[in-house]
């Protein structure tokens, strides 16, 4: 069933959330590419700095984890499943 | 440090461990379990990922090959920073399904077939056995670190002892709190609550030896990675196929791990916690890994040339003389192998104790899923499991030795359960995936897994023979284990992974795509694939994921049985109970006379699998469910519903047709017979009129008076014939006559009917033909009206029978407590379609046969008869018109 036509500061809200899904979504992608990328690094880069680039990737994986999941968190039930 | 002080530290710590599962499960069953339900509990009990080979394997791992230990860390992360692709539908559907394993999980996917869960079941314990092993090894390894370290004060137990304690504690800690209850949702939470102690333990241990090695040996970060980047080691440098493939690896590990799914998905309490595990996971994560390179790397420069990395965690701080240090770090070690092993332990019990040890009993003794407590059984049979999976674990220890390095087993264990990976995620993400896919992917990749890696692992010759391993199976050379099909140049854990996974994905897809899924599977694909989309979930499986609750039991009852039925049952069952309104509590006598109620309508397997669906004895269910598959008999089931439903509606608009058809004629007749009373009134009223008032004129000769003075009195009594038939019939029908019993002859009462009904037509000359000796019958009845009833049929044959010798039989029988009396003559009978209408009032027949009667004598017959708690009909198929009578030979008072 279709909701009725929401008022738009509602709608913006509801967008937020579902950029937010997105940007969680897209999370496990950015990492993975980053922490693929020591990989085309030269042999001449020590393991100590590739240790602190790993890191480093992994506590902002953690951060922005931490800030989406709240927003995600919320109870979907006023937002239908999955559409735009 | 004395050694029995190690003893006694252990021992207390385990004490504490015991006491905490003992007050959770206290106060859980007490319902105080607001600490427990908290997000944190949660994220450390996830930390049963990090096993002892975390602990002490990660830094044996980092000393050998550099950074290559974060893989197995960074993919969980990757998996639970994304927990919005996977992690979140496979939370949803363990708790709407009420899954309680990864087993459980593929075996309900794909239609309940306990095949996949034996599959699933197998391949765990096959993974998991060395994983157990490992455990073991790594705890008499830290013990006999410290026995060797330690003045000899007390002899070390030998090796096997030592394994066969721990081993022991552990099964008893297991069952204790593992199987205390049988709990619909298989959770344990005085379990997990010691697991998330454990957790604060291990991670504060690894951090203390990292601070203290960082701080107190290397000189602060800043130098401690300057070392790092100066140490020239050829192992360290990435390698690029092995990074890749343990990041897949751990991530595809972390979700199908038994233990993982255990604490992640069957343990869960809330569905919210995942969002805040999904970084605080990770968080922890991070800070178990921190500190393992610079530890490795202090390991390496400070210790004696050739001593084990694996236990570095340990020997560093002992090397050091941190004693107190080195305990915790015993302590933390000692933590993460007891949990890892616990959950693992409790995890493969359920698997194997319900797809392979109850099935196997309840096929051995069918009886027993149909009467008796299965709970004592499903208890029994998971103690056993909890020991054989343990007793498993400890021989595999016993006969390998302990000597591969930690770190290989894991990867080994881990590369087995991906094999799971391909029927998890398509079957939650594809709806045409099915169980021949599955199960073909599955076995394939498990064959493959264990020809390339599991078995090669015993080392050349122990289980596949170093000519194999050469030259191939059956010396074809693209059957050589670690170079399947001619790819050489891989490392071996990559090529097992590699081709596994290739052959496992092959053999589902081709499985999946060229098979044809049965009705279940279809309806629990279409569950998984849309787990979130409610209204599906609630249209096609409303009582899959209800709670046992009366109500939604009524809910489905309802929409078998129909709705007054199911309210009728539900409150006589309540009635039954002593309890008022409508939902009765869930006994198991209302449940199986539910479930016979429900087996009437869906069969018995379906309404038993219902029910124990919606009851939670899910563990249960597996076998019944198998014979639930075959939904075609439900389907034709219900198309013969359809049509006895069909023929049922066609019969009753054929009464009501005929109802309808006789209302019109009998509205026509009405309409005829009034302007028929009416004539007849009007007729008699008429000459009556006309006689008064030729009397009244008064100037008439006296024998014309008392002439039409005759006339005038025979019309009046006409006219009150047909007012008394009026008046007799509506008092007749209204049941207030009053009756005069007593005991009568039937031939004296037909002799009185003949007598009086020859007035009738007496020109006629009727031969009436009697059997006097079945007359002789004594009647308890109203003669009177009895014998009017007979004078009306009698005069009526004598009116109506059109042939030229009438002839009227009078037949008599006896038959059962009835008296039967049938008239019949020889005419030509009553039309087809006027017999319906004849006992009707106001009904004649044709006008032309005319005899004076106002159309009453029928009704008034059956209105008598109804009274005289008989029945007059009419008797089609004789030779003219027939009419039985009906009359009981003793008829009692009406009350």
């Amino acid at each position: 069933m279709r909701r009725p036509r929401a008022p738009l500061f509602l709608a913006r809200a509801v967008y937020r959330q579902r950029r937010l899904r997105d940007a969680a979504r897209l999370l496990p992608l950015v990492g993975f590419f980053l922490l693929m990328l020591p990989l085309m690094w030269s042999d001449t880069a020590g393991a100590g700095h590739t240790a602190v680039y790993v890191f480093g990737v992994w506590a902002l994986l953690i951060g922005l984890a931490a800030y989406v999941a709240p927003g995600l968190a919320q109870p979907e039930a006023d937002t239908p499943p999955e559409d735009v | 440090m004395p050694f029995n002080v190690l003893v006694l530290t252990c021992l207390a710590y385990v004490a504490f461990l015991f006491l905490v599962a003992f007050v959770v499960e206290r106060r859980a069953s007490r319902g105080e379990m607001r600490f427990l339900r908290s997000p944190l509990v949660y994220t450390l009990s996830l930390s049963i990922y990090c096993t002892a080979w975390t602990f002490y394997g990660a830094v044996g791992s980092a000393a050998r090959t550099g950074l290559e230990f974060l893989t197995i860390y960074l993919g969980p992360t990757l998996v639970f920073v994304g927990w919005w692709w996977v992690l979140r539908k496979l939370l949803r559907i363990g708790r709407r399904q009420r899954v309680t394993s990864i087993a459980d999980l593929i075996s309900s996917r794909y239609g309940k077939s306990n095949l996949l869960g034996v599959i699933v079941t197998v391949i765990a314990v096959v993974a998991a056995t060395p994983y157990i092993a490992l455990q073991l090894q790594s705890v008499t390894l830290s013990f006999s670190v410290f026995a060797q370290s330690s003045p000899a004060t007390w002899a070390m137990p030998d090796r096997d002892a030592t394994a066969i304690w721990v081993a022991a504690g552990l099964a008893l800690f297991t069952i204790l709190f593992g199987t205390r209850n049988l709990d619909a949702k298989e959770q344990h939470h005085g379990i997990v609550m010691a697991i998330a102690v454990e957790a604060v333990v291990k991670l504060v241990a690894l951090l203390a030896v990292g601070i203290f090695v960082v701080w107190g040996l290397g000189g602060g970060p800043v130098a401690m990675i300057s070392r790092i980047e100066t140490y020239a080691d050829p192992n360290w440098a990435i390698q690029p196929g092995r990074w890749g493939g343990l990041i897949f690896l751990s991530a595809a590990a972390v979700i199908t791990l038994p233990r993982m799914f255990q604490v992640l998905v069957v343990e869960n309490v809330e569905e919210g916690h995942l969002a805040r595990a999904s970084w605080a996971f990770p968080t922890y994560l991070f800070l178990i890994s921190l500190f393992i390179l610079p530890i490795a790397m202090i390991g390496l420069e400070r210790m004696p040339a050739g001593s084990n990395p694996d236990m570095m965690v340990l020997t560093l701080p002992l090397h050091e003389g941190q004693g107190g240090l080195a305990l915790l770090a015993f302590l933390g070690g000692f933590s993460s192998a007891t949990s890892m092993v616990i959950v693992e332990t409790i995890a493969l019990a359920t698997m194997v104790s319900n797809h392979i040890l109850m099935p196997a009993w309840l096929w051995l003794r069918p009886q027993a899923a149909h009467s008796g407590d299965l709970r004592g059984a499903i208890l029994l049979a998971r103690r056993f499991s909890i020991i054989g999976v343990l007793a498993l674990g400890l021989e595999y220890f016993r006969l390998s030795g302990g000597s591969a390095a930690l770190a290989a087993i894991g990867q080994i264990a881990f590369a087995g359960m991906a094999q799971v990976l391909p029927a998890l995620l398509g079957g939650i993400f594809w709806r045409g995936g099915t169980k021949l896919g599955a199960s073909l992917g599955l076995s394939i990749g498990f064959a493959t897994w264990g020809f390339t890696l599991f078995l090669p692992s015993f080392g050349a010759g122990a289980a596949i023979s170093a000519d194999v391993l050469q030259h191939g199976l059956f010396d074809l050379s693209w059957l050589r284990p670690q170079a399947l099909f001619g790819t050489e140049g891989m490392d071996p854990l990559n090529h097992a992974i590699f081709w596994s996974l290739a052959l496992n994905i092959a053999g589902y897809a081709a499985g999946s795509l060229l098979s044809f899924p049965d009705p279940v599977e279809r309806i629990q694909g279409a569950a998984f694939v849309n787990a979130f989309d409610d209204e599906l979930q609630a249209e096609r499986l409303g009582w899959t994921h209800g709670q046992a609750e009366p109500e939604a039991l009524m809910n489905m009852a309802q929409r078998i049985l129909g709705d007054e039925a199911a309210i009728s049952f539900f409150e006589a069952e309540a009635r039954a109970q002593g309890k008022a309104g409508f939902l009765p509590d869930l006994t198991p006598r209302f449940l199986a006379g539910l479930e016979r109620h429900l087996a009437g309508s869906v069969g018995a397997a379906t309404a038993h699998a219902m029910i124990s669906q919606l009851f939670g004895r899910a563990t249960v269910t597996v076998e019944d469910l198998m014979a639930v598959a075959n939904e075609t008999a439900q389907i034709m089931e219900y198309s013969a519903r359809l049509e006895e439903q069909q023929g049922e509606l066609s019969r009753t608009a054929r009464q009501l047709r005929e109802v309808n058809e006789k209302l019109t004629q009998l509205s026509v007749q009405k309409d005829a017979f009034l302007s028929q009373i009416s004539h007849e009134l009007r007729t008699p009223m008429t000459s009556i009129r006309a006689f008064s008032e030729i009397l009244a004129e008064g100037d008439l000769p006296g024998p014309r008076v008392a002439e039409y003075g005759q006339i005038i009195h025979a019309e009046a009594k006409r006219l009150t014939r047909l007012l008394d038939d009026l008046l007799d019939l509506s008092v007749l029908e209204n049941g207030a006559v009053q009756l005069d019993l007593g005991l009568a002859h039937l031939g004296q009462m037909i002799d009185r009917a003949l007598a009086s009904a020859s007035q009738t037509r007496p020109e006629r000359n009727f031969d009436i033909q009697r059997d006097y000796t079945s007359e002789e019958i004594f009647l308890r009845t109203d003669a009177d009206r009895l014998v009017q009833v007979f004078i009306n049929l009698i005069s009526n044959a004598r009116k109506y029978c059109d042939a030229v010798d009438p002839v009227l039989r009078i037949a008599v029988r006896q038959k059962g407590g009835r008296v039967v009396v049938d008239f019949i003559d020889n005419g030509g009978g009553i039309a087809k379609e006027a017999r319906g209408l004849i006992f009707e009032k106001f009904s004649r027949l044709t006008d032309a046969a005319r005899a004076g009667g106002a159309g009453l004598g029928l009704a008034i017959c059956r209105e008598i008869m109804a009274n005289l708690g008989g029945t007059v009909t009419y008797l089609p198929g004789q030779s003219g018109a027939a009419f039985r009578v009906s009359v009981p030979l003793r008829m009692e008072k009406p009350l």
